[in-house]
């Protein structure tokens, strides 16, 4: 499953107002461990069709980065029901991110 | 059973991985995160022999895949143990339990915490340990930096062209971070020098507002500020093996040039040793001796 890019226009749909749970990657072009995480969260979302996955440039989305308070990345937040859940900072492990969207 | 598992997937680890892996052995690499190490917060490496500039990024995706690309096996579990039985050693996780003929630690080290009570609560609320990563977030609003060395010097410079007010917050009245660094900093007009000065209190409601800074002659002042930025050094990655391997006073693994421990078998690269320079070249540099020593070792059991 490919993880969607998403901003502003579009949040509401697709993350809040998802069926399934997000698992929403706050992450910026210039971030080593974000780039570093995101190789691992495509192989998740390859094999789990229960969650969905997306990320959120915070460069060009700085309202939404603003909105949920994200000021250190790699975030990672998951959200159900249009409301967030969990949240992690910082780099992590498969493991744990598969513990987080509760596999 | 494998040859050699190493413990950790950064520049030190990866590198004995290649050495050993040329050498034929079946290796196996432990890593708790990602592979990489500290390098992949680095934006631009520009004391790498060779390489002019490369991104920590770059640099750790190349060295990743040489190794995996020479065989070795790479998993991703903690590890919480080590045992030695004599030739035998044994690799705990959190996961599996793995046996080896002989172990190479390459954990590296991680951010030292100021240790304030709520720092881990604030941590992506006001408080960062990554200037480069984080520092965008504070285009012109005001944050301090804790720290007096090389890491704390560079992350004021990287800050003061974001951020509208930079202080630069240091226990004594000199740094120890290189001389050239130094002047650049007092060239720019938005940071404060606040030396001979202690973070004391982290106040926030839902994220940093301020700090309660005391200087040494006692007296006491909040700054306000959005962002606080923590380079106050590392702390090695060594408890788990502090029941079986010797450490020094500071945490480290007491090892000699050739990598040893005081565990037959059991060697050690990188940033988690006792040594004095700890760079990316030092560590790479240690990780083929460390393999070296490893395959010698090896070969002299059977």
């Amino acid at each position: 499953m490919k993880i969607v890019e998403v901003n502003q226009e579009n949040f509401e749909e697709e993350v809040l107002k998802s069926d399934k749970k997000v698992l929403a990657d706050f992450y910026a072009d210039w971030c080593g461990p974000c780039k570093m995480i995101r190789p691992v969260i495509e192989e998740i979302a390859d094999n789990n069709d229960a969650v969905k996955f997306v990320s959120v440039n915070i460069e060009n989305e700085e309202e939404l980065a603003e909105k949920y308070s994200v000021s250190s990345i790699p975030c990672l937040v998951i959200f159900e029901n249009g409301e967030e859940i969990k949240r992690n900072v910082g780099l992590i492990s498969k493991n744990d991110i598969e513990k987080m969207i509760g596999k | 059973m494998y040859d050699v598992v190493i413990i950790g997937a950064g520049p030190a680890g990866l590198t004995a991985a290649i050495y050993t892996r040329r050498a034929a052995k079946k290796v196996l690499v432990l890593e708790a995160k990602v592979y990489g190490g500290q390098i992949v917060n680095t934006l631009d490496i520009e004391n790498y022999p060779a390489e002019e500039h490369i991104s920590g990024y770059d640099f750790a995706t190349k060295l990743y895949n040489q190794a995996k690309n020479l065989g070795a096996e790479i998993v991703f579990e903690k590890v919480i143990s080590i045992e030695a039985n004599g030739k035998q050693k044994k690799i705990i996780t959190t996961d599996n339990v793995y046996e080896a003929g002989s172990v190479i630690i390459a954990t590296g080290s991680e951010n030292r915490k100021l240790g304030l009570p709520n720092e881990d609560q604030l941590v992506g609320k006001g408080i960062s340990y990554c200037a480069t990563c984080d520092g965008a977030f504070y285009k012109n609003k005001k944050v301090a930096v804790v720290g007096g060395g090389n890491t704390a010097l560079e992350d004021a410079l990287y800050l003061a062209d974001v951020a509208e007010k930079v202080y630069l917050i240091h226990r004594r009245s000199e740094f120890r971070g290189e001389d050239s660094t130094v002047s650049r900093l007092k060239g720019k007009e938005n940071i404060q020098f606040v030396l001979n000065s202690n973070v004391t209190k982290l106040n926030a409601g839902n994220k940093l507002e301020s700090i309660e800074v005391a200087s040494t002659d006692g007296k006491v002042r909040t700054i306000e500020i959005d962002g606080l930025f923590v380079a106050i050094g590392r702390i090695p990655e060594s408890k788990a093996f502090a029941n079986l391997i010797k450490l020094d006073d500071a945490g480290y693994i007491e090892a000699d040039e050739k990598c040893h421990t005081n565990v037959d078998g059991i060697f050690v690269a990188g940033d988690s040793r006792t040594k004095d320079v700890r760079q990316l070249v030092t560590a790479t540099s240690d990780g083929a001796i460390a393999a070296t020593e490893a395959v010698k070792y090896i070969s002299n059991l059977s």
